[in-house]
């Protein structure tokens, strides 16, 4: 993966700049129009750091109308276009390619229209998810989905990822989250799929759109559902001395008919790591600690824990404590936010792995991530997203050493391919992108990637809009309609193929 | 096992009878290829419970699943049920019911509505159709509760997306867009659903209230509310002595709100709903759980609508216009009641042709909604479009058509003419 094959340069649009630059200042105001080296260089990478590629050139659209002429125009004249939100994402969605126009959404970041009547919130694409939250947090109302970087990831961004977040369980991802989005295909088309209805007519183009990584579209408008935020919240801390436990002690709770509003948990390595980060007051000595929080009113979440806490000491859990105060709970919480700055705080680099699991594998997958671990000589801690099946691993490495990038990239794919042999999915909700693009041959066979892709053709048929990622690279010959790679006639024997 | 794999192994030969019965996915693939080969437009159905449902078309030959039916993988503690497209939903639930689990999203079941008698068909049917019942507000939709599926493409090739976890994000998200897509992009062979634990008690609560416009700001303040109520609808007065229950002391129009939940949590949570709706206790009524449970499945079966002789059509707008989307039919002759909170309307109008429906739909986009006729004479289901769609999403909805069935095999014209 380090040396990522990524879609040809046309070397006619980077030899065009200017011609290009010029034609963009008819539709754009020229400070909207990012050219030079030290402007663009922002633009080079998102979360995904490792890799890094400068655009030709960074558009910055203000209306819905710009964003339409911008896509006509590139769709006319062939140059590629990858759309931009944040920049938060963690496989690498929005890395430019170098003849592309990076088309940044950074300016639609307003909130159009907070609808209690209809529960809903308008917002520009570059809204944070957080902001969200706060706009309609005094009338004790709240946006569900929350992934971890939700201060600064872009609403927009989060509907074409389709993120989770540790609420996922009880209230969903994005995707049921959403009423509806305007969106901009690339022959400049603006239409709007849902709206302030639940449901839609026809087919759900709204469903598709949800997590289809900028490949069919630029949403330039997001309707969300907001709720009501729960009365009473409280969440119990659990100590458990093996791994096993904890993962029984996982099923039996969801058996028992409890549906939590979050359940993590966390190995011994990260517990340690996040505690000494954050002093949150965790099990240092357990070799599993979960997180079980419970909403809902004040009598329901007391009975409720009791049957967890009766549930955790029956699965030998070590300890348990019950938050006693808000305060509390969200002391239990800033540990397990903080996983990522206290892992980085542990190695120079860290890789974050998104692999969905069934909940009653874990111990069996932490069990390979561990053998992994010694195979590999690096270091791992991990996240769990118990509640609805989803693993992170943290790979812990040194980004200066070739090599230790390297085996963290087979490592992480190992880790992946396991998540899919018991049952479970590449990503949970951190996207494809570049990052596990070559191994969605572990998740689809030839006819499954082929019938995407056709989607793909029938939206954007030169496969310019965010080219060569999540499908894997030489289905862009398929894509495109030219030639069927087959067997061993290819140029490219370490490529998994079809 | 052996037997599912000598079934596996079997290929479909005959493909001579107008209705072909295969019981094992290779053979429905086979068919479709078969089809494809030679440009033969098939019929999909399960049991028949929402045949009548969409527009007129004529195929040469249907394909029946409801032979291709049973569970292949139900885990509890997993939270999901893997199950054969023509699998009923009954023995779903009945599944289900063993380890007090549920379908969150409640069917809408239309057996009453066209033969007086219950059928809620397949699970590969209910997909297809993404109709569901009170619990929508809360818990979305049959689209919601998809997590992976399998089937066939109009080329007679075997697809799948998703899988039986929760959180998955790789590759479009193939689950949404083939449910409620009426069998025309695919068919459905075996679908992984999101299954819930049943809440312990239900009770309901029902405001007496002689208006319209009040019944929908409780509704409104229902949906709202931290009480986390799981239904919320509005029976005008006529439909009253439909409903009998001990319980049920008011006069009027029936405004209900269902909460679910824990014994304890349940008179906490109705008494805290009395509070933010500031009412007197004396102008409600509360049903117990047995005729909570009769008066919500009611709803889901649309019962004051059995054997219904006129048109029926089904109406969504956002909740802020239902008022003012009822006082625009009036002229119509309907009658109608509200569920999802405000947010669907079930709509009975005796008179129904081309140019009153077009009326009517104007003033359903006018407000922000889409229809869809659920039930009309045989004769005008071939002249009239039974679904709302706007020239723009009809284009895309063409191409997304013909990534999926290039020929336009399956189901063809069942959802607009051309697709």
């Amino acid at each position: 993966m380090t040396s990522l094959q990524m879609p040809k340069v046309d070397q006619s649009i980077l030899s065009s700049k200017d011609k290009i630059t010029s034609d963009l200042k008819k539709i754009l105001n020229s400070n909207n129009i990012l050219s030079q080296e030290d402007e663009i260089r922002p633009y080079e990478t998102d979360a995904l750091a490792a890799y890094k590629q400068k655009p030709l050139l960074v558009v910055l659209p203000e209306t819905v109308k710009q964003v339409s002429e911008i896509l006509k125009y590139c769709n006319e004249n062939k140059i590629k276009v990858v759309p931009r939100g944040a920049g938060t994402g963690l496989s690498g969605g929005a890395l430019p390619l170098a003849d592309c126009v990076l088309l940044s959404m950074g300016k639609f970041n307003k909130i159009l229209e907070i609808d209690y009547r209809n529960k809903c919130v308008v917002a520009q694409p570059c809204v944070t998810n957080l902001a969200i939250t706060h706009a309609v947090q005094d009338n004790k109302f709240y946006y569900a989905p929350d992934p971890s970087s939700q201060i600064a990831c872009s609403i927009g961004g989060n509907v074409a990822e389709n993120s989770g977040g540790v609420h996922s369980l009880k209230y969903g991802a994005t995707t049921n989250n959403l009423l509806g989005i305007q969106v901009v295909l690339m022959d400049g088309t603006i239409t709007r799929f849902g709206g302030k209805t639940l449901d839609s007519e026809g087919y759900d183009l709204l469903g598709l759109m949800t997590g289809s990584e900028g490949l069919l579209g630029v949403i330039t408008e997001v309707t969300v559902k907001i709720l009501k935020s729960p009365q009473v919240a409280k969440a119990a801390l659990i100590g458990f001395s093996t791994i096993e436990d904890s993962g029984r002690c996982v099923s039996e709770i969801i058996a028992k008919g409890i549906i939590p509003a979050g359940m993590e948990i966390m190995d011994k390595a990260l517990t340690k790591a996040t505690n000494d980060y954050s002093k949150a007051g965790y099990p240092v000595d357990a070799e599993a600690m979960m997180i079980v929080e419970l909403d809902g009113t004040e009598s329901e979440v007391s009975e409720l824990i009791k049957r967890v806490e009766e549930i955790a000491k029956k699965n030998k859990c070590s300890s348990v404590k019950i938050s006693k105060s808000n305060e509390e709970r969200l002391k239990f919480w800033a540990g397990r936010k903080a996983a990522f700055p206290a892992c980085g705080d542990l190695a120079p680099d860290y890789m974050c792995m998104d692999g969905s699991i069934p909940r009653g594998k874990l111990a069996e997958v932490l069990k390979e991530i561990q053998r992994l671990s010694k195979k590999y000589n690096l270091p791992v801690a991990n996240a769990f997203h118990a509640g609805d099946g989803n693993l992170h691993p943290l790979i812990m490495f040194n980004a200066n050493d070739p090599e230790q990038l390297k085996n963290t990239e087979e490592f992480g794919s190992e880790i992946l391919k396991y998540c899919v042999k018991v049952g479970g999915a590449l990503t949970g909700e951190h996207g494809v992108g570049i990052e596990k693009r070559e191994l969605m041959c572990e998740a689809f066979n030839d006819t499954d990637i082929r019938q995407q892709i056709n989607i793909k053709v029938a939206l954007d048929p030169n496969s310019l809009l965010n080219p060569g990622k999540v499908y894997p690279i030489l289905r862009k010959c398929a894509e495109e309609g030219r030639i069927h790679v087959h067997g061993e006639k290819t140029n490219f024997p370490d490529i998994p193929r079809f | 096992m052996s037997m599912e794999k000598k079934q596996i192994s079997q290929t479909f030969q005959d493909f001579s009878p107008s209705v072909l019965k295969p019981n094992n996915e290779e053979a429905i693939a086979d068919i479709v290829k078969h089809c494809y080969k030679k440009n033969i437009p098939l019929e999909i159905c399960g049991l028949g419970s929402k045949k009548n449902i969409g527009r007129n078309f004529q195929t040469q030959k249907t394909l029946d699943l409801s032979t291709y039916s049973g569970i292949i993988k139900y885990e509890p503690e997993e939270l999901y049920i893997k199950v054969k497209s023509g699998t009923p939903i009954k023995e779903i639930k009945e599944a289900l019911e063993k380890n007090n689990q549920q379908l969150a999203f409640e069917p809408t079941d239309f057996g009453l509505l066209f033969n007086g008698e219950n059928n809620e068909g397949t699970i590969g049917g209910v997909l297809a159709c993404n109709f569901a019942g009170p619990r929508r507000f809360k818990v979305g939709s049959a689209r919601d509760h998809i997590l992976g599926f399998k089937g066939v493409n109009g080329k007679g090739e075997i697809i799948k997306s998703g899988g039986t976890v929760v959180k998955n994000v790789t590759g479009y998200d193939l689950s949404k867009v083939i449910t409620g897509s009426f069998g025309t992009l695919s068919v459905f062979t075996e679908v992984s659903i999101k299954v819930l634990p049943k809440p312990d008690l239900t009770k309901t609560l029902v405001i007496e209230n002689p208006y319209l416009k009040k019944g929908l700001e409780y509704l409104n303040v229902a949906l709202g509310s931290s009480s986390d109520p799981s239904g919320a609808v509005f029976y005008p007065e006529y439909f009253r002595d439909q409903f009998t229950f001990n319980d049920l002391t008011t006069e009027g129009p029936i405004t209900a709100i269902r909460i679910e939940g824990s014994k304890l949590s349940i008179d906490e949570r109705i008494e805290q709903l009395l509070n933010e709706i500031n009412i007197n206790k004396n102008e409600i009524s509360i049903l117990d759980p047995a005729q909570s449970n009769i008066f919500w499945e009611n709803t889901r079966c649309l019962s004051v609508f059995k054997n219904l002789k006129n048109n029926l059509l089904r109406v969504i707008v956002p909740a802020s216009e239902t008022f003012d989307l009822i006082s625009k039919f009036k002229p119509y002759n309907i009658r109608y009641f509200i569920d999802w909170g405000g947010n669907l309307v079930w709509v009975q109008i005796d008179e129904l042709n081309p140019n009153i429906l077009s009326e009517i739909k104007s003033i359903v986009t006018n407000f922000g909604g889409y229809l869809t006729v659920i039930k009309t004479e045989e004769s005008l289901k071939a002249t009239i479009d039974i679904f709302t769609i706007n020239a723009v999403k009809y284009k895309i909805s063409e191409k997304i058509k013909k990534s999926f069935d290039p020929k336009r095999i399956l189901n063809p014209g069942k959802m607009y003419t051309g697709i």
